[in-house]
């Protein structure tokens, strides 16, 4: 019932004092350990870009919890991600207004662009494409989001001048 | 005719929102100063009763009665906590957005108020994780408000206090289900929870806990400012207020609006939405975001309140309309709705975790010319077993409103595709299936 | 109050919902989220049922019937039309993507997803798309995971985490992905895990060792029995079949343990099909196959005619058996088989039992206290079910608190541990060396012996200023006596738990000083003792002197010893236990397995394990049990012990064709000669009970296959196993064919109920008491008016010695008693043993983890594992595990590096 003293000293030394710093933040805003996990889980993506297995146990040796415990919250969000992703996270929102206004197009310029599909990430690790439930901007639709910058009222034209973009 | 448009008067679209001082110098925290100074708590609490505000969130429940159920007084547990809402993740929902991005010290002052009203001790915005433009915002304008005083210790010497933070998701429709988002930020999936007990008595950490929407917590200035009866008049109808409507869709200008309650849908989408745009015609309106009842063009001169909205056969949701034109499928239609439900049904209860990915099975079978009469009549039985109270949350009885509104008023799409094998509609792509 | 189920009307108790209020009165209502441990979350919604608003409100209300409570007049429909199509779509959806494998499933046959299904009459598939499937994982040796069977009613996790604490299973992922197993592959880390197999209502979780010799419940011989493999004394149902034991199953016992069993108990049985078994009598010097039983007596009368007998008990064997020997060898002859330490301080337990003035707490008075204290004992490793029941105090009281200020109903489970969070209600566990419980106790302690009970004399004196007070004591322990006595001050009805896993007495005397003084004001609190065996007690009121007290007898030399189902070296040093067979000329062992003892023996004799006996046990607290033969071995010659001791009897009396007496006569004559006992028989179902004459049988109705059982060696049916003696319950599937009384029920089934969650049907409601009476046959009794005699000498604080460290043994949850170990799959979790010594004492001695090192007196050399809060001068030395040797417990040994 005691973790494994290897796993204890991994888990400890894995999580950087910036994400430490970070998390004991989140941690003194509430009224116990466990309630920052889901804080924890994205300060760990935003410096690493997706939860591994090893941060799972960092996170949960920081938290006072077991790798099943962080586990379970960190895969029922579908924005945590727990398989390496690109340098570039492609949201397309495939929802509703999106759908009216022709996503599927994009989806296919984007499909001819990077040849990766829904859930899939591009060879030279560039980009990872996801489909996204609604992002509030269906008056501008259909829309897209790589990584912070929102895209609107995209043409299937535009999106190779858009990919360009990123390195 | 120009109408009042209290929540907005000060958003525009290429300018940056009103920083403090700028919300000040137009009257900003005028009511927090007021009530925190003139009233007590259940004088706000009453106010906003008498005003008759009803949440904005999609449920439409008196907002000042939801308060009264908070334990007050000195034996009443704490801390008690004070949610804004800002998951916005219903599909064809847009309107948050705009009032997060477009002012968000409105926002905030509405918070501080209706937690005064509730004297809870911490509040939260709760934002959904796409909204980064609106996330940084919040945080500038939460530093701001603490600055000035009108968050932290003591705030303007009235021995209350408030803390603020924002907490943003990451992902799940599920989130802005209230119970789920309490959950979420105790750190735990975002599960819904059974009501009894109300999140007013055991909600955040087991503490007492509101949870009200966007546009609901940004009317509460204006009617602590101007009174109930004000408020009561901005509006052609029985339910009080503005209400920020928005259309999506193929219209000629896809927007949203600040209109009196009451609006017709006529004059929103006519006038304001500038009509369908050219060539198509419009054969259906999901009046209130995704997990509302079709509207057809018979109901155009519906009037946009709660209640005549229910008249006619669906709700006013979140007041963000999607309009279905005559060259959309309705089952591709329906079944991008019913994918996005089975994705984000959050697994806790059978009817919903398993029935919706069963419906959204037959409708792309539909689609893809192998579906038949049986199958349809399966979908029948599903919107009428996965209705309220049978499901442990709305998700799924919300998912069931556009779905059996759509076999009521299409019907013969449906069955065009049971019996010609296939889609009868050119589809610029095939429909997305799971991934 | 009244509530009308389908217009009849029904008496209903308050604070009940209404689906418990449904099975309770015997309406067949599906369910599986629910469970009368866990409580409601309305996932599944299963249990849907209508409710109308009054007579004539014909639409009514579909609402989940575990999530209503029961009202005065409420009317509900259960066969209602519309909630009954609901109810079998429901069942529909779970089905969508539930494989056809029932052929191939564990589960099927005791199946609660069968019986729901077929209960609601859903019986056409329309889904007709792919099925979702999932990968299993390696859970360990003990749980098969099969998750395309899941349902998702979350019980998995409610159980394994909410309720037993475990933190390596959990739910992942969302919508119809969510997936319920570990985070990776590997073994289960709870020793509760086993419950999964029965809390899980289909075959995603089910019992590893049984799919090693898989059998359909409907073909296993079963029969009611207990555990033996410790004191607690778990109910238990085990099924036979081909000579083979198949498997353990909870039995539910509402004082006892409830609907759950810990591992050791429920994968500990297969040592009885142990290919090490004793299944001839073997006298030294012969071929075995040569000793017939006639050649046995006959060299038995011998040796028993010898003027030095002496006989050996066990704290393993029953009540009967010990007795049997008693009388054998006369009860001046009658040793137990234990240590001299062990005897002493069972002994103390028994007068301080004895003398009345503190109540026995059963596993269900621990449940229900709002205050435990744990002194010295090492519950989760010597007692797991009582660890479990601890923390189910302090779950409960601290659900009870929250549940009382929203005025919320206890079986709302969600929404009371929303409330809770993360409050506990009050715990101390004070331990030598710290235990899993630590973690949800309030005031947590790692200490000596002596200090354990200066600490629990500190309390006593804190509850009572009449108790001497301690003298220079530190302020911290007195602070922490202090914090503790306030919680026992308000609490109403606080728990004392010790036992014997410090080897000290002081420890078990500040255990009744606690009590005894918390009673003195009113009587609320209650004590457990934990004992080393399943039979410890029963032993122990036999108030027999220790084995090691033979060599106070001069003349101690030449003896006969015989030993009852006793390993002498599990319980004395070995160097003891050489010098004692050293003095012995002869030594007669009954056993079941062969052993160091049993090495040692002239003459072995065959003795049957629990499954294959009759008898009786006292658990820790006082409690008989009887437990029933599940079977009769075919091959060799295995007996109970006390069948054997009878032929004894009458072989030593040289009554040619004497009559053995009877398991009852047996009971009877041990009644009346040992007045404790009184009223022990009342335990055990009378051998002449039947109904409408007949048997109760031990194989359900559905038993198949006998005719070709055994087709491979005769084509004829084979006889019907007759029991020598008479016996309640049949051997076969002939009998009485309806449901018997609980007492009387070899198996849990009901029509239409096939899995163990029949159980219901039994109770009076779900999760009660069992319908009928059943008798609790408690041999220590409440004294209310008597004054406690308080113990007053309080240790000196202890000194850590210079060379020596006081030794003391470390149980493992799985391996404590001595026959669990023997079964392959618990054998292979088990750990190495070692040696755990503070930081300090290991530098001291200048070894580092893993490092051996050698124990004086002792012989084997032991790695070393440091212990962060282990106090200096302490050993702990690994007890139990396989191949471990015993040493001086509570003594001062020397230690050397290797
Ligand atoms: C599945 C689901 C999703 C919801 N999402 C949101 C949301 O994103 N924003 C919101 O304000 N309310 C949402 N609601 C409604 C909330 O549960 C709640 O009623 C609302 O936040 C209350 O605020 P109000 O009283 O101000 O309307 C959702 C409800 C359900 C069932
Ligand atoms: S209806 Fe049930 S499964 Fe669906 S989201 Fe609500 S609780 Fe979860
Ligand atoms: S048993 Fe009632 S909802 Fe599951």
């Amino acid at each position: 019932m005691v973790a494994e003293p290897h796993i204890q000293t991994t888990a400890k030394s894995f999580l950087t004092q910036q994400e430490k710093d970070a998390i004991n933040h989140e941690v003194s805003l509430l009224p116990y350990k466990k309630a920052a996990v889901i804080e924890a889980l994205k300060i760990v993506q935003q410096h690493r870009r997706w939860v591994s297995d090893d941060a799972v146990a960092a996170i949960a040796a920081y938290l006072d919890m077991s790798t099943a415990e962080v586990d379970s919250v960190a895969t029922f969000y579908n924005l945590i991600f727990r398989k390496p992703v690109g340098r570039h996270i492609i949201l397309l929102c495939d929802s509703i207004s999106c759908y009216v206004m022709g996503y599927q197009k994009l989806y296919e310029a984007i499909q001819h662009e990077l040849k990766i599909k829904f859930g899939e990430t591009t060879k030279d690790k560039k980009f990872t494409l996801l489909p996204n439930a609604c992002l509030g901007c269906c008056d501008h639709a259909p829309a897209l989001m790589i990584d912070e910058d929102l895209y609107r009222d995209i043409e299937a034209e535009d999106v190779r001048n858009i990919l360009e973009t990123y390195t | 005719m120009i109408y009042e448009r209290p929540l907005t008067q000060h958003i525009h679209i290429n300018r940056q929102p009103l920083n403090l001082k700028e919300y000040e110098a137009k009257g900003g925290y005028a009511a927090v100063r007021k009530a925190v100074k003139e009233m007590t708590p259940q004088e706000v609490q009453k106010a906003v009763q008498d005003s008759n505000l009803k949440g904005r969130g999609g449920a439409g429940f008196n907002t000042g009665i939801k308060w009264s159920f908070v334990p007050m007084g000195s034996d009443a547990p704490h801390p008690k906590y004070l949610i804004c809402n800002a998951d916005e993740m219903e599909p064809g929902t847009f309107k948050d957005r705009l009032l997060l991005e477009g002012n968000p010290h409105q926002l905030l002052e509405g918070m501080i108020l209706a937690a005064y009203a509730i004297q809870a001790d911490i509040s939260y915005v709760f934002l959904r994780w796409a909204y980064k433009k609106a996330a940084a915002l919040i945080k500038q304008s939460i530093a701001e408000a603490y600055a000035a005083g009108y968050l932290g210790q003591n705030i303007l010497n009235s021995g209350w206090s408030l803390d603020m933070h924002l907490h943003t998701g990451v992902g799940r429709y599920m989130c802005g289900e209230e119970t789920a988002l309490l959950n979420a930020l105790e750190g735990k999936r975002a599960t819904p929870r059974a009501k009894p007990p109300f999140p007013q008595v055991s909600g955040l950490f087991g503490k007492p806990s509101i949870v009200n929407n966007v546009e609901t917590l940004c009317c509460i200035p204006h009617i602590i400012n101007n009174g109930a009866d004000w408020f009561k008049k901005l509006s052609f109808t029985e339910d009080a207020g503005t209400k920020l409507y928005g259309v999506s869709g193929k219209v000629k200008r896809p927007g949203v609006w600040e209109l009196p309650m009451g609006t017709t849908m006529r004059e929103l989408l006519e006038e304001h939405a500038g009509g369908m745009r050219n060539g198509l015609m419009m054969r259906g309106v999901l009046p209130g975001g995704a997990s509302t009842d079709f509207l057809t063009p018979a109901h155009l001169d519906t009037r946009l309140d709660y209640q005549s909205v229910a008249i006619a056969g669906s709700r006013l949701g979140t007041g963000t309309m999607i309009v279905m034109d005559d060259a959309t499928c309705p089952v591709g239609f329906v079944h991008n709705l019913q994918h996005f439900f089975a994705q984000e049904s959050c697994g806790w209860c059978t009817p919903c975790r398993e029935g919706l990915p069963w419906v959204e099975k037959i409708l792309l079978s539909l689609e893809h010319g192998e579906g038949t009469q049986a199958d349809i009549d399966m979908l029948q039985m599903h919107t009428q077993l996965l209705g309220p109270g049978n499901t442990f949350c709305a998700l799924a009885p919300g998912a069931m409103e556009p779905l059996q509104s759509a076999l009521k008023y299409f019907m013969e799409d449906f069955e065009r595709h049971a019996h010609e094998k296939g889609c009868p509609y050119v589809h610029e792509a095939v429909a997305s299936s799971e991934w | 109050m009244t509530i009308y189920i389908d217009n009849k009307p029904y008496e209903a108790k308050a604070g009940k919902n209404l689906l418990e209020a449904c099975l309770a009165a015997g309406i067949n209502l599906p369910y599986f989220c629910w469970h009368p441990s866990l409580g409601s979350v309305g996932a599944c919604r299963q249990c849907a049922v209508k409710v109308f608003k009054d007579e004539k409100d014909t639409q009514g209300r579909l609402v989940m019937s575990c999530m209503e409570g029961v009202r005065d007049g409420v009317r509900i429909g259960v066969e209602e039309a519309t909630a009954k199509a609901f109810r079998e779509q429901v069942i529909e959806w779970m089905m969508t993507n539930h494989p056809h494998d029932c052929p191939v499933c564990d589960e099927g046959g005791s199946c609660h997803l069968q019986d729901m299904t077929v209960m609601t009459g859903h019986d056409y598939r329309r889904y007709h798309y792919k099925k979702r499937t999932y990968k299993n994982q390696y859970l360990g040796p003990l749980i098969n995971h099969e998750m395309n069977r899941c349902i998702q009613c979350y019980r998995c996790v409610r159980y394994y985490h909410d309720y037993a604490g475990g933190d390596d299973l959990n739910v992942f992922a969302a919508h119809n992905h969510v997936y319920f197993g570990r985070d990776k592959d590997g073994v289960l880390q709870s020793p509760f895990s086993g419950n999964l197999a029965e809390v899980c209502p289909t075959g995603v979780f089910t019992d590893k060792t049984l799919k090693e010799h898989y059998t359909r419940k409907w073909d296993l011989t079963m029969a009611p029995s207990v555990c033996t493999h410790c004191s607690v004394g778990c109910n238990i149902t085990a099924g036979e079949r081909y000579g083979k034991l198949r498997c353990v199953v909870n039995r539910y016992n509402e004082e006892v343990n409830g609907y759950f069993l810990c591992d050791r108990g429920r994968f500990g049985y297969e040592f009885v099909n142990s290919e090490n078994r004793v299944t001839q009598p073997l006298i030294r010097g012969r071929m075995s196959e040569a000793v017939s039983e006639e050649e046995l007596m006959h060299e038995l009368s011998v040796l028993l005619s010898q003027q030095k007998l002496v006989g050996i008990g066990s704290a393993r064997a029953s009540l009967e058996s010990n007795f049997a020997l008693r009388q054998l060898v006369g009860a001046g002859n009658f040793y137990a088989g234990i240590s001299e330490t062990e005897a002493y301080l069972t002994r103390l337990i028994v007068q301080v039992m004895q003398e009345g003035t503190l109540h026995s707490a059963s596993l269900k008075d621990i449940e229900q206290a709002d205050a435990v204290i744990v002194l010295g004992e090492d519950v989760w490793n010597t007692a797991p079910m009582m660890a479990l029941a601890v923390r189910q105090a302090a779950m409960k009281t601290a659900a009870n608190n929250a549940a009382a200020q929203l005025s919320l109903p206890a079986w709302h489970d969600a929404a009371i541990k929303e409330l809770v969070q993360t409050d506990k209600g009050f715990l101390a566990n004070i331990t030598v060396a710290g235990s899993p419980i630590d973690n949800i106790a309030q005031v947590t302690v790692h200490a000596v012996p002596d200090d354990i009970a200066r600490l629990g004399f500190a309390v006593a004196h804190e509850l009572s200023n009449t108790l001497p007070a301690l003298a220079n004591a530190d302020e911290k322990l007195l602070q922490t006596a202090r914090q503790i006595a306030a919680a026992l001050q308000q609490s109403k009805h606080p728990v004392i738990v010790s036992g014997l896993s410090c080897v000290n007495s002081a420890v078990i005397r500040a255990a009744f000083d606690i009590a005894a003084a918390l009673n003195n004001t009113h009587w609320k609190a209650s004590v457990a003792y934990v004992l080393p065996e399943c039979n410890s007690m029963g032993l122990a009121l036999m108030q027999a002197p220790s084995a090691e007290r033979i060599f106070d007898s001069s003349n101690a030399n030449d003896m006969t010893a015989l030993i009852l189902e006793n390993d002498l070296y599990r319980y004395l040093p070995q160097a003891t236990a050489d010098a004692f067979f050293s003095r012995c000329s002869n030594v007669i062992a009954l056993d079941s397995i062969h052993n160091n003892t049993t090495e040692k023996a002239q003459v072995l004799i065959p003795a049957a394990t629990f499954a294959e006996a009759d008898g009786s046990m006292v658990n820790y607290e006082g409690r008989t049990q009887h437990y029933y033969k599940v079977f009769i071995p075919k091959e060799g010659h295995i007996k109970e012990s006390f069948h054997w001791l009878n032929s004894m009897r009458i072989a030593k009396n040289n009554r040619s064709n004497g009559h053995g007496l009877s398991l009852d006569e047996l009971l009877h004559e041990a009644e009346i000669e040992m007045p404790v006992f009184e009223g022990v028989h009342d335990a055990m179902l009378s051998p002449h009970y039947s109904i409408h004459g007949e048997h109760i049988p031990r194989e359900p109705h559905r038993y198949s296959g006998r005719t070709a059982m055994y087709a491979n060696l005769n084509v004829s049916e084979q006889k019907p196993l007759q029991e020598e003696g008479e016996s309640a319950f049949g051997f076969t599937m002939e009998g009485f064919k309806g449901q018997p009384p609980a007492d009387a029920a070899p198996f849990f089934w009901s029509p239409g109920w096939n899995s163990g969650q029949s159980v219901t049907k039994y109770q009076q409601e779900p999760g009660g008491a069992f319908k009928g009476h059943i008798p609790a046959v408690q041999l220590f009794h409440d004294k209310v008016d008597k004054a406690p005699v308080f113990f007053k000498d309080i240790p000196e604080a202890f000194v850590a010695r210079k060379q020596k460290w006081l030794v003391l043994p470390q149980y493992h949850v799985l391996a404590s008693g001595e026959l669990s170990s023997y079964t392959k799959a618990l054998a292979s979790l088990l750990p190495e043993a070692c040696v755990v010594l503070s930081e300090t004492d290991a530098a001291l001695l200048g070894v580092r983890d893993g490092d051996k090192i050698r124990v004086h007196p002792g012989t084997t050399a032991l790695p070393v594992k440091v212990h962060l809060s282990l106090a200096n001068g302490v050993v702990l030395i690994s007890a139990g595990l396989p191949g471990t040797e015993v040493y001086n417990w509570g003594d001062w040994v020397k230690i050397e590096k290797e």
